[in-house]
């Protein structure tokens, strides 16, 4: 990992007067990194990619393409390119002809064109398919020929828009593994939009969290995970009992009416802050040895571990244990020093509050793909 | 194969009645004159004929395919500018594109003559400004003039259509591949229109083809067309059969020529 091969600076972006799309976003991407814009629906990441691709110019800032200033560069003259949010493939062009199209435009000769061709197929697991008709092919294999039909112009930098957003989950995975591999072997620089969260910190070397058009957090996925900024950030990656606390001291929080000992430390005393305790870092222990002591209301079976709700002084906790407890029982909760992460307070701080109005349903809603459905109809094959 | 339940069937029933009527019916009756003289009996006689008329045909085709072709290249143009307006702005060119199929065609074609005729308004202008008067009616330019105005919209619609189902993200992948504005036109907007493209082909050449008031309007009594050839026959008695007989073998040409142009989409698309 090197130099900087794209610079953003203090973009903004509005489509209509009111409210701005993009409002200040600042980042830099480094060659050969696989960096990840990560966030909930809307909040500007394909506005981010398209300004990167050169398919939008920004209100104002500048984007810089190895030193240079590229604002006003139209996208084919741009080494960039794009695997599109829903592929986007030439319905008009078979696999192999597709793929060539980039090839074709710079006059590549014909013996070139088709070993190049046979290469990408070739490194995108799709050998002999290249008379087919693209819209003979399953999600996946569109996708397949997607990347290929980009990586074949050799880009430096490859634009990812959700490019798993509309297969199952079990392609979904094999595509990761495949997409992370790919990375590896052709050693470019992948930006790649996503709002799953597991796939942004399972893929990426660095990930940039966004909301409302702002940047969150710029970190390597485990400094996201574990030193989340704000309430927003905890709760969005993965799952977090977020609470109102007060550091009294360095290194000494106090939340849910107990002083803990903590690993933070350089706060005002007294100051209020957030605090976030991850669901499998809180250890289950009989009542007279917990530091904090609730009743279970519900139990969830998850495969590798259960998943309890336990209620203290009214504020719902989650928390992830091998142990069944069973419902209605009184259980004490023992949190260790390095698993309370403190932070400051934002505008978010309100927004996440307990695990009351949890369901697994409503999760599942949150997730669901709204192009999941009309793909599925495409994926039968 | 789902099989139809009687009621779908029964809502059939009136469009089947509408099809024998209109459509069986009159098919049958033209096939039936081609093949017999005027006292009813078989002959092959009204077809063989046909061969005096090869030079009226030649002609006709040589109008509609100009007047085709140029529809084609205003209409192309005209369908991309359209769609790239705001939405709003597109209906209502939509619309305006529209509009004249709303007044009956004579009358367009009238409204042609009137203004280039003899004493029409150009020529009156012409006479204002001092210059000398154009003979208008009567030339080939008028007639093709009048095809190219009475038939634009029936190429601009289905381009138009045919665009506007575009996938916009196609065109954003030519771009990000290389593709410069005309190269984007040429390899991915045109192919992908072709369909539009041949349906307007096909809208504006047949009648083009077989018009007959377009030319004795505008034509000015100078040319001879097929569709006035075809009405001259319908109009007397006696000549019915030849009348049939030159329908048919437009109508089986026609019927050729669009096989052939939807065999061309046909292998555009791709068979899986
Ligand atoms: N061309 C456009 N005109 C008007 N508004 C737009 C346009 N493109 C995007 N927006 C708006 O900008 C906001 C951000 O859109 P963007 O596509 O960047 O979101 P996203 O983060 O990629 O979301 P998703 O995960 O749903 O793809 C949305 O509110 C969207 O409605
Ligand atoms: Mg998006």
């Amino acid at each position: 990992m090197s130099g900087k091969i794209i610079e953003l600076k203090n973009i903004s972006k509005s489509f209509s007067s009111d409210q701005p799309v993009l409002n200040d976003i600042s980042l830099y991407i480094r060659d050969k990194e696989f960096i990840t814009l990560l966030g909930p629906s809307g909040c500007g990441k394909t506005t981010t990619l398209r300004i990167i691709g050169g398919f939008e110019t920004p209100d104002s800032g500048e984007v810089f393409f190895e030193g240079k200033k590229i604002n006003d560069l139209p996208p084919y003259k741009r080494q960039v390119n794009t695997v599109f949010q829903r592929y986007a493939l030439f319905p008009h062009l078979n696999v192999f002809e597709n793929i060539a199209f980039g090839l074709r435009l710079k006059k590549v000769s014909e013996p070139e064109i088709v070993r190049r061709v046979h290469e990408m197929l070739e490194l995108v697991n799709l050998r002999g398919f290249e008379k087919r008709n693209v819209n003979s092919l399953s999600g996946g294999q569109q996708q397949r020929v997607a990347i290929a039909r980009a990586l074949i112009n050799e880009p430096k930098v490859l634009l990812l828009d959700e490019p798993l957003g509309a297969l199952d989950l079990k392609l979904r995975k094999d595509m990761q593994n495949e997409l992370k591999a790919l990375h590896e072997r052709v050693g470019l620089t992948f930006i790649y939009v996503t709002h799953d969260q597991e796939e942004a910190l399972s893929m990426s070397d660095t990930v940039v969290v966004m909301a409302d058009g702002k940047i969150q957090q710029i970190g390597t996925p485990t400094e996201i995970y574990n030193e989340p900024v704000n309430a927003f950030v905890a709760d969005f990656i993965g799952e977090s009992n977020i609470l109102d606390g007060i550091m009294i001291a360095d290194k000494t929080a106090k939340f849910a009416g107990h002083t803990f000992a903590c690993v933070d430390s350089g706060f005002q005393p007294n100051e209020a802050v957030d605090i976030v305790v991850r669901p499998e870092d809180v250890d289950i222990v009989p009542v007279e040895n917990g530091m904090l002591s609730g009743i279970v209301t519900s139990v969830t079976f998850k495969g590798v571990h259960w998943e309890i709700i336990v209620d203290i002084q009214g504020f719902k906790w989650m928390v992830q244990t091998t142990d069944y407890c069973a419902p209605d029982s009184v259980i004490g909760l023992y949190i260790e020093p390095d698993a309370i992460h403190v932070m400051k307070k934002s505008e978010y701080s309100d927004m996440f509050g307990d695990y009351s109005t949890f369901s697994d349903e409503f999760d599942e809603l949150s997730v669901a793909n709204p192009a999941s459905e009309e793909e599925q109809e495409n994926d039968k094959e | 194969m789902k099989k139809r339940s009687f009621i779908e069937a029964f809502a059939a029933v009136p469009h089947l009645v509408w099809m024998l009527l209109f459509i069986a019916a009159p098919l049958i009756f033209v096939i039936y004159f081609a093949f017999t003289d005027t006292y009813g009996n078989f002959t092959f006689d009204n077809i063989t004929m046909l061969q005096s008329y090869a030079q009226i045909f030649l002609l006709s085709v040589c109008f509609a395919l100009i007047a085709t072709v140029i529809c084609l290249v205003i209409a192309y143009p005209l369908a991309y500018c359209i769609l790239l307006m705001p939405r709003k702005t597109q209906k209502l060119l939509v619309v305006i594109v529209m509009l004249p199929m709303w007044i009956s065609l004579l009358i367009r074609t009238y409204s042609l003559m009137a203004l280039m005729d003899n004493g029409g308004l150009i020529n009156s202008l012409l006479e204002i400004i001092g210059l000398p008067k154009m003979k208008l009616i009567g030339t080939s330019g008028a007639v093709i003039l009048g095809m190219v105005y009475d038939f634009l919209p029936y190429m601009v619609l289905p381009i138009y259509s045919g665009m506007s189902k575009l996938d916009f993200r196609c065109i954003e992948a030519a771009r990000d591949l290389g593709c410069n504005g005309i190269q984007t036109v040429f390899r991915v907007v045109l192919p992908l229109t072709t369909p539009g493209i041949i349906s307007g082909i096909t809208m504006v050449f047949v009648p083009s083809i077989s018009t007959f008031y377009i030319s004795q309007k505008l034509g000015g009594g100078s040319f001879d067309l097929i569709g006035d050839t075809i009405e001259r026959q319908f109009q007397n008695v006696g000549t019915y059969n030849i009348g049939a007989a030159i329908s048919l073998v437009m109508m089986i040409l026609i019927l050729i020529s669009v096989a052939i142009m939807n065999k061309f989409t046909d292998d555009d698309e791709g068979v899986l």
